[in-house]
């Protein structure tokens, strides 16, 4: 019987792995299949051999070096901006204002329903006015991209929010002493650190590439550059673009990786709990 | 952990009131130095409300708290100087077991190793000293509690509040970190305000037992006192079990059933009433397969507690609770024809209107 139900067991473990490496080999394919395309395209000569020209040649333009730049730093103020905006909210709606949070959570979500070019037609004399009277830098855009990433970020975050027990842990450290700043810093912001993550990554990812709003509004970020550049050099649009695919890769594991990186053990801890583990195992 | 004698407390007329709701209606209350009060009352009476305004988690509406001697009204929670133990675990996540009991004591910019020193000592005296580098969910419930009890020990406030530390806890655990409590707040000889739904836990903990109904205090006092002299009906029913017996109240006793027992409240007018018996104050007295009377009835259930055993007899009109040894009541099984016995102790009376006096 115990053999029987062990054979069953693996049979259904071996099925299981099986679908995964299926699914994870087809969602490979519909991702891997256009990027590859686009690094044969970039890296292909007019007689038909393979050549780094349209890659180098990135350098050659310093309007895409300076999109590029603008892009990574809208891509940043964004992200401090939202994040300083919406946590502190958050928290204190959760705390203080339970009543408000329908009505915050209908505000922040109301960006996913106007589309960008509608929100390009409001925000139109807003540049207007901020252009004659405050700057016409490419980052004022970073005003129109926290209400652009709003929607995404007050998700990510309420996730991280819902999992802890928000009230009494700030109770817990205010009965302690600690001040509503030092709350937040060192008890509230730690224990959702994955959602600031999870937030951070939407907001780079949505920033890096927005193009409707710039291009409306007459800055050339990143996509704006790209698609400029691509009707005049396609093989170094297309080597942007994957150049600045792999870039957000990049970006997004290491940030995934500073997110789920192992959980602190002490050194005391580890050698306590190495005694018994090991005895264990022998 | 050094010794230190704890602060008087003192609640003054406190009024809460959420929209219509009054929490608390004027409760007052004095916790003497280093004295262990329970608050105990059904869920909504106040209890809870009241320790939150101590601690300064909620604003008063009115009244005013008073520690050692200081208005400390207006006061943010953060400069109270109390310590507290939440219901749900209240561990920081992030945080091991002794960086947990130091947070508070880096809020008071004490350097890096005497905080871990003072928490360390803390740990011991909750006897976890050794979970010191164990996050919280590596800890058990009631290890867990028990961090927390040092996290608010660790900081050497003048009061400790307690707001039903245990009642996440299983029953065994629950019984003997009570205990634990109990030790550890003697030993420190801080003033605490333990608040529990559990009657059980607040009579075996505390010097003074306050029970709340509806925002008031009905009666504080020792748990026996409590237990044995309920001021009002509601404190006799919600302490503990009590007998409902219809009976008449004449010249200061009242007759229950053809027996007369003693009044509570002697001066009390004469009429017909409902007199409140323990259940320990009613006894089997033999088998009575012959008899008849008021007090004779049949043993429904005997219900095993231990070393005690509770037996519900039906008299007919009505059923009766009898609390004895667990060996005495083996000899009744259910079915058993018996006579009940009514010791005369003092009961308490109950009226529909509110109970008149003779005066």
């Amino acid at each position: 019987m115990a053999v029987a139900a062990r054979s069953t067991q693996r049979t259904r473990w071996i099925r299981l792995q099986v679908f995964r490496y299926v699914t994870f080999a087809a969602a490979a394919v519909f991702f891997l299949v256009p990027i590859g395309a686009m690094v044969e395209f970039s890296t292909r000569a007019n007689n038909g051999s393979r050549t780094l020209e349209y890659w180098r040649s990135i350098f050659d333009y310093p309007e895409m070096i300076a999109a590029i730049v603008a892009s990574l730093q809208l891509a940043a103020i964004t992200s401090v901006v939202m994040l300083v905006l919406l946590v502190p909210t958050m928290v204190w709606v959760r705390l203080k204002l339970p009543g408000l949070s329908r009505i915050v959570e209908f505000i922040c979500l109301l960006p996913l329903t106007i589309p960008a070019i509608v929100l390009v037609v409001g925000l139109f004399p807003v540049y207007i006015w901020m252009g004659s009277n405050f700057s016409d830098s490419i980052l004022t855009l970073s005003l129109a991209y926290v209400v652009l990433v709003l929607p995404y970020c007050y998700r990510a975050l309420d996730a991280g929010l819902g999992a802890i027990d928000v009230k009494t842990l700030s109770e817990a450290a205010r009965s302690l002493g600690a001040s509503w700043f030092a709350v937040m810093w060192r008890i509230i912001v730690p224990n959702i650190s994955n959602a600031i993550l999870n937030a951070t990554l939407l907001s780079v990812a949505l920033v890096l590439g927005e193009f409707t709003i710039a291009n409306n509004l007459l800055y050339a970020n990143l996509q704006v550059e790209l698609v400029h550049l691509g009707r005049a050099n396609a093989g170094v649009s297309i080597a942007v673009a994957v150049a600045s695919l792999l870039f957000a890769f990049v970006l997004l594991v290491i940030l995934a990786f500073i997110g789920n990186r192992p959980r602190r053990v002490r050194p005391e801890l580890a050698t306590a709990l190495a005694g018994p583990l090991a005895a264990s195992q022998t | 952990m050094t010794e230190r004698s704890g602060v008087e407390v003192r609640l003054e007329k406190l009024v809460r009131r959420y929209g219509t709701v009054t929490a608390l209606d004027g409760l007052s209350l004095t916790i003497a130095p280093g004295e262990l009060v329970a608050l105990l009352g059904p869920s909504g009476c106040g209890k809870t409300t009241a320790l939150r305004l101590l601690a300064g988690l909620e604003e008063a509406d009115g009244g005013r708290v008073v520690i050692a001697g200081k208005d400390v009204t207006g006061l943010p929670t953060s400069r109270r100087n109390v310590g507290m133990v939440f219901q749900a675990y209240s561990l920081f996540p992030h945080m091991v077991a002794w960086e947990n009991v130091a947070f508070g004591l880096q809020m008071r910019k004490v350097g890096a190793a005497e905080r871990k020193k003072r928490a360390l000592e803390a740990l011991e005296l909750v006897g976890l000293g050794r979970v010191a580098n164990r996050y919280a969910n590596q800890m058990s419930g009631g290890q867990q509690q028990r961090v927390a009890l040092a996290r608010a020990l660790a900081i050497r406030p003048q009061v400790l509040l307690l707001d039903e530390p245990l009642s996440a806890l299983d029953a065994k655990v629950r019984a003997r970190l009570r205990d634990e409590i109990r030790r550890i707040q003697l030993e420190v000889g801080i003033t605490t305000l333990f608040v529990t739904h559990d009657q059980e836990e607040a009579l075996a903990i505390a010097d003074r037992v306050g029970v709340m109904q509806s925002g008031r205090l009905e009666q504080l006092g020792p748990p026996t006192l409590v237990y044995t002299r309920p001021a009002t009906p509601f404190v006799a029913e919600f302490v503990g079990l009590t007998n409902r017996l219809a009976g008449t109240v004449k010249g200061g006793a009242v007759e229950v059933r053809g027996v007369r027992l003693p009044l509570v409240q002697p001066d009390i007018a004469d009429g017909p009433a409902t007199a409140l018996v323990r259940p320990e104050a009613v006894s089997l007295a033999s088998r009575a397969d012959a008899e008849e009377g008021p007090l004779v009835g049949a043993v429904l259930t005997v219900a095993f507690l231990g070393a005690v055993s509770r037996v519900t007899v039906d008299l007919g009109d009505t059923t009766v609770l009898a609390q004895m040894p667990t060996s005495a009541a083996s000899q009744y099984p259910a079915g058993t024809k018996v006579r009940l016995e009514l010791r005369s102790d003092p009961v308490l009376i109950q009226r529909e209107e509110p109970v008149a006096t003779a005066s």
